[in-house]
């Protein structure tokens, strides 16, 4: 099927102008993050020493001694991690909307980022080594599973959900999850408090590639799935018995995308903490400049998360001088206000949400 | 005239049995919404489902499109118990129009109505796309809203919109509930004149209407539905009777003869 559309053409041209636009913007945002820092490296020397890692030897070398060793064992590893966490996060946002028909569903607002943060928190404190390296991922993403079909199966009722159930249940989920983590914040010595403080803030220093290497191949899983049932996704917005008119198996659409965003978030909140807002912010908009359907919408709003993500984590490092912001904060701090012109907008459009 | 042009692929040869339900028993929250109720539907006819409110049309409607497993009974499309049938399978023979054409993100008119199309994805079908969909638009009369967004249209326009997803999907078997229930009289008449061409062409229709004199002049057989049983089935002509209707409506008409036509004009009987 061709693109469709009011006028096909026009949002053929809208959707190059914003995919080649944000990706841009996200190559300079990586590269200038990269850059920034105690050790200041210009852009050119960024891309000189990437570039020398794969044989071009074109553009000059960091000109500071250290400014390569500091480039790949610290900057490359944190500003891959924004770009990864940032893609992932918008794209659970995105599925979640989509399978609750409804644009408020976000990982964090519904409590499945703090449920995954149970889970990372019990391996921390425990210090549990099950799956050896993977223990805090695995945890964070069974924790986020559970989470996730709780709000799912809780907030449904005769086939739909509505918004404000939607909403309590969310804040049900929090409350539980935050009395969770409060308990292993009490039980755990000094060294795993800081960590499990750290991580409810959300920061992505101290990245490393082994987690990278971890992050980087669930996303793109997610990415090629999210790709694959975009369409059916379009058609669930028919509600549940069009789309099954329609030769969808709503159920096992629902359930898959359900495993999907929690290993999306237990991913991102293993290594991350928790990070609100990315998942609303980012679909929404990309919704406003796209319209509804599901298959640009995967690219951009990976492309667009990765650019939020990648900006806040160099603001986190430049806002106060010597000093590193919790990312979550700051996601929050933009994410917050957001939420409230969404629902007055909402308000104000169709009378609110019953 | 435009009957030949809907080509549906697997199509029953005309007159046999396309849809049946046999003794179907549906039960929920201890009231019987469906008690024994047995009906067929045939290639090359529309079959109109009447009855006053919660007699039971929609939900029998829903078990014949495979939505309800009824409690008791057995329910076989095209031959084959409809419960053996894939459901992309399925979605390639028969599609449903529902009463509820709400829409939970802002899609334009355009794609909604391309959305029928999508049982026909990675098909060698999916070629007609672009033609089904340019004559569904034209046969629902939603051209003019072009680009506009669903959730902006009124509620016949989106009806409208429905159906036309519906037909473009150009399957053999339409199952339509209340198609014309929010639409103005021009739109009821050519809808239903559409259900006529396509039954002409060789498909099946059933639809479920409330008024009995638009089902008297397009149906070619009636069900008449009462608390959850076919109280009569047959021609309009033998089935919407003074007796019969002011029995299962509880209320006095008359039945007025109209010449050059086999069943009369419904009157409520006014004090």
């Amino acid at each position: 099927m061709k693109n469709s559309a009011s006028t096909p053409s026009s949002l053929r041209t809208t959707k190059g102008v914003l995919f080649i636009a944000l990706s841009l913007a996200l190559a300079f945002a990586l590269l200038a993050s990269a850059g920034t820092g105690q050790l200041a490296i210009p852009p050119q020397e960024v891309l000189g020493s990437l570039l020398h890692k794969i044989g071009i030897e074109w553009l000059p070398l960091p000109s500071h001694a250290a400014g390569d060793q500091t480039l790949w064992a610290i900057r490359f590893p944190r500003v891959a991690m924004a770009a990864l966490v940032g893609a992932g996060l918008a794209i659970s946002g995105l599925l979640m909307q989509a399978i609750f028909g409804n644009p408020l569903a976000e990982p964090g607002v519904i409590g499945i980022s703090s449920g995954a943060a149970v889970g990372a928190g019990l391996s921390i404190v425990f210090g549990l080594t099950l799956f050896g390296q993977w223990t805090t991922a695995v945890l964070a993403f069974a924790a986020g599973l559970v989470a996730t079909l709780l709000v799912y199966f809780m907030s449904r009722a005769e086939g739909r959900t509505e918004v404000v159930t939607l909403v309590l249940t969310g804040i049900a989920i929090n409350a539980i999850a935050g009395a969770a983590i409060a308990l292993l914040t009490f039980l755990g010595d000094t060294q795993s408090r800081e960590q499990i403080v750290f991580w409810q803030l959300g920061s992505l220093a101290g990245s490393r590639w082994s987690q990278i290497a971890i992050v980087a191949p669930i996303l793109a899983i997610g990415m090629i799935a999210a790709y694959l049932v975009a369409r059916k996704l379009d058609l669930l917005a028919l509600g549940e018995r069009n789309a099954r008119h329609l030769g969808v198996n709503v159920e096992a659409l629902r359930i898959g995308v359900i495993v999907l965003v929690a290993l999306l978030v237990g991913a991102s909140v293993a290594f991350a903490g928790i990070i609100a807002f990315v998942g609303l912010v980012i679909p929404h908009l990309m919704r406003m400049i796209l319209g509804p359907a599901h298959l640009p919408l995967v690219t951009a709003s990976a492309l667009g998360g990765a650019l939020l993500l990648t900006l806040a984590d160099l603001g986190a490092r430049t806002l106060v001088p010597m000093a590193d912001l919790p990312i979550g904060m700051l996601t929050s701090l933009v994410g917050g206000p957001f939420f409230f012109w969404l629902l007055r907008r909402t308000r104000k459009r169709a009378g609110g949400w019953g | 005239m435009a009957a030949q042009k809907f080509v549906a692929v697997d199509r029953a040869p005309a007159g046999t049995v396309v849809a049946s339900a046999r003794g179907i028993t549906l039960v929920r929250g201890g009231r019987k919404l469906l008690d024994d109720v047995s009906i067929e539907v045939h290639a090359g006819e529309v079959l109109a489902l009447l009855g006053p409110n919660g007699a039971g049309k929609s939900t029998l409607l829903g078990v014949l499109s495979g939505d309800t497993a009824p409690d008791g009974g057995d329910v076989e499309f095209r031959g084959r118990s409809i419960g053996d049938w894939s459901l992309p399978e399925l979605a390639r023979r028969r599609s449903v129009l529902l009463q509820d054409n709400q829409i939970m993100f802002p899609f334009t008119v355009h794609q909604v109505v391309e959305m029928g199309r999508a049982p026909w994805r990675r098909t060698p079908l999916e070629d007609d796309d672009n033609e089904a969909i340019a004559e569904a638009i034209a046969a629902a009369d939603i051209a003019h809203l072009g680009n506009r967004r669903v959730p902006s249209l009124s509620g016949g326009e989106r009806a409208r919109v429905g159906f036309a997803r519906v037909v473009a999907g150009r399957t053999g078997v339409l199952m339509l509930d209340e198609p014309t229930a929010a639409l103005d009289l021009g739109h009821q008449e050519t809808l239903l004149q559409l259900t006529r061409e396509r039954a002409a062409a060789g498909d099946a229709v059933l639809v479920v209407l409330h008024d009995l004199n638009l089902a008297a002049a397009y149906a070619d057989r009636i069900a008449l539905l009462r608390e959850g049983r076919v109280f009569a089935c047959g021609t309009p002509a033998e089935v919407l009777t003074a007796e019969t209707v002011s029995d299962v409506y509880r209320t006095p008409v008359e039945v007025i003869e109209r010449p050059g036509s086999a069943a009369g004009i419904v009157m409520p009987l006014r004090g």
